[in-house]
């Protein structure tokens, strides 16, 4: 499958060194609107070939590609996302911009292939949507919570400047898609040297009679099939049930699981500490793959 | 009797005169101290004696900001809404305040703030990332409220580092930029250094935000007005995050028999602390070994009791759990690590073991 990357900052440039070894993926082009970006001089550096004339480069070519993976900003998308489906271009879309239906691989990466846009929520909501799934697939989740941290340097402008559209996508996909009641979420950003690695912490209200060993083994399962495409994707310590009086906006309930997670990055653009960037193009590059199979795979 | 008769001059309609202008933070930091717990009574009893005290701002959030509810930070007794609703009701004279923290609330938080009569937006970021606070100060202006820039956990930062961040919180639009000593770790001269740099930059006001932890926060508030600091919070008895935030009646008695004008009538504000506030938290102003581990470490103040919990829960010592958060350099919002902590000195215990 042919594929270009809009976007010459950290993760589109993360990106282009992940699909340049994945097989199935052919990387035609990294398209950018900034000629002296460090990502178009990167990319070019490993023979891609680059534009700095952004959309309209790639749209006068659109017949020459199947797959763009949008790594600008949430608004940038929502202008660009009908005029790729007017080319034939699907989009694996990488900002927040909730165009398309949301994705995360391993738990609902198969339901949308048809689609003419797909969403990766956000680097927060691809390390935890799966935690809350797991969970929720042995009991019901009446409410859930994640706190994200990430380094203050890995947090481009975009991040920041959308950091409103992090808190709410991420929310609404932890009951889309993780299957909670409600949901909601948090960001930090971090500024200590040298650079913490991606945090998550995710808080599961769990209701009365809810089987611990059932929960703990499904979110130990879930850890090892996000693993599979994110190597840095780890528990910091086996998921403790604390008990108390929780009056969450799901209802009130006595006890609540916590999954304490770290995220680190496989060091292909930005340095390992940058587990937020690495989760988000593995994410992508998994969904460009079954994309890939789905149109490779006899009708 | 001169303090009384200052304030009963004041009528609504003349602003009385004063050096700097005070905000009372009780119904807000204090809400760290009671767990969230805060009721409309509390609202209508707190606010109405600093009303007619004369404390011209008063802030009224859950102790994280608006929409600080949650797992992580402790949830709300009582909607921060409702207590907004009741807030802005009791005050005749005071302007209400609210605080918010790109990260942990959204716009629309924002929007139903103002909607409901918040007057003042305060806009919390950690003291090196001002620039996710542009949209928020935006639009906290667009919606006809005064916009506060809070840099958090000042201490961690050199004086001309600060300066950078105020400058932007200045260039989004923020009537004014504060050095917030969130830790309670500052000294005089750290505040004076902060402020006289920010004050001699940015052409906004300036305000400081000082926690008790070193039991120096009425005498850091002074020496920042010395350097020229147009806004001081304060917190009655002190009613506060960590060991507490600058005793808002002993500043006030302080600044009299300084000859500072606050515009605050000085044994209405004592009688308010003693009689409103403190039977609400009676221990409130002591600074214990907890406490002054916070100051001393530089450790964010709202960590305490979440790591008291945590201690109790995994049977590790509280002090452990501060320092290694500081030593992490944990900042403000990442409660979360606490649990992280304690079940990391509880494993090492183990092990020693």
């Amino acid at each position: 499958m042919r594929c270009a990357v809009l976007g010459s900052g950290n993760i589109g440039t993360d990106l282009v060194v992940k699909l340049l070894r994945t097989p199935g993926l052919e990387l035609g082009a990294l398209v950018g609107i900034d000629p002296d970006s460090d990502g178009l001089r990167t990319a070019r550096d490993l023979g891609v070939e680059t534009s700095h004339e952004g959309v309209d480069w790639l749209l006068e070519r659109a017949d020459e590609y199947d797959l763009v993976f949008e790594a600008t900003s949430a608004w940038v998308h929502r202008r660009n996302a009908r005029r790729y489906e007017e080319a034939g271009l699907t989009a694996v879309d990488l900002t927040p911009a909730k165009v398309g239906p949301l994705v995360v691989p391993p738990v609902n990466g198969d339901e949308h292939l048809g689609a003419p846009n797909v969403n990766l929520i956000t680097c927060g909501g691809q390390a935890t949507v799966p935690m809350v799934a797991a969970v929720a697939s042995v009991c019901e989740v009446p409410y859930a919570e994640i706190v994200s941290s990430v380094s203050s340097r890995s947090a481009g402008p975009g991040t920041r400047q959308n950091i409103d559209e992090f808190t709410k996508t991420t929310s609404d996909a932890l009951v889309t898609v993780g299957g909670a009641g409600r949901g909601k979420a948090i960001m930090v950003l971090n500024p200590a040297e040298p650079p913490i690695l991606m945090r998550n912490t995710v808080f599961c209200a769990l209701p009365d009679g809810y089987d611990e060993a059932a929960v703990a083994q499904s979110v130990v399962d879930m850890v090892a099939r996000v693993a599979e495409y994110v190597p840095g994707y780890r528990l910091k310590n086996e998921p403790v049930f604390e008990h108390d009086r929780y009056r969450t906006p799901g209802g009130e309930v006595g006890s609540r699981v916590v999954v304490l997670l770290e995220v680190e990055g496989a060091g292909d653009y930005f340095p390992p500490y940058a587990g937020n960037l690495d989760i988000m193009t593995a994410s992508a590059v998994r969904v460009g793959t079954a994309l890939a199979e789905r149109v490779g795979a006899p009708a | 009797m001169t303090a009384t008769s200052t304030a009963s001059d004041a009528t609504a309609s003349t602003e009385p005169e004063r050096a700097f202008r005070l905000t009372d933070s009780t119904m807000r930091d204090g809400s760290h101290a009671v767990y969230h717990q805060f009721t409309t009574d509390h609202v209508r009893a707190v606010v109405g004696a600093l009303d007619t005290a004369g404390v011209p701002v008063i802030e009224v959030t859950h102790g994280d900001g608006m929409g600080g509810s949650s797992f992580t930070y402790g949830f709300s007794h009582t909607p921060e809404t409702d207590l907004l609703e009741v807030a802005v009701e009791t005050a005749t004279r005071a302007k209400i305040a609210v605080l918010f923290v790109p990260g942990i609330g959204v716009k629309d938080d924002l929007r139903e703030a103002a909607d409901i009569g918040a007057k003042v937006a305060r806009i919390a970021t950690h003291c090196t990332e001002a620039d996710i606070a542009e949209q928020h100060i935006a639009l906290a202006k667009e919606s006809g409220m005064e916009a506060v820039g809070f840099l958090m956990m000042s201490h961690m930062i050199q004086p001309a580092d600060l300066v950078e961040q105020a400058k932007k919180m200045e260039s989004y639009g923020a009537d004014c930029v504060y050095i917030v000593d969130s830790a309670g770790a500052m000294t005089m001269d750290g505040f004076k250094a902060r402020v006289g740099a920010v004050k001699s930059a940015v052409d906004v006001q300036v305000g400081v935000h000082a926690h008790n932890n070193l039991s120096l926060a009425v005498a850091n508030s002074l020496a920042a007005f010395g350097e020229g600091a147009d806004q001081i919070d304060g917190c009655t008895t002190g009613l506060g995050a960590g060991a507490g935030n600058c005793p808002t009646e002993v500043l006030v008695a302080t600044c009299e028999k300084s000859g500072i004008a606050t515009g605050v009538d000085t044994f209405t504000m004592m009688d308010a602390a003693q009689d409103v506030v403190r039977p609400i938290h009676p221990e409130m102003g002591i600074i214990d070994r907890d406490g002054l581990t916070l100051g001393y470490a530089g450790v964010y103040g709202s960590f305490l009791l979440h790591a008291r919990r945590a201690a109790q829960r995994y049977e590790v010592d509280v002090r452990d759990i501060l320092i290694e958060l500081g030593r992490r350099g944990m900042v403000g919002g990442q409660e979360d690590m606490i649990i992280d902590v304690a079940l990391q000195l509880r494993r090492e215990g183990d092990t020693a073991r």
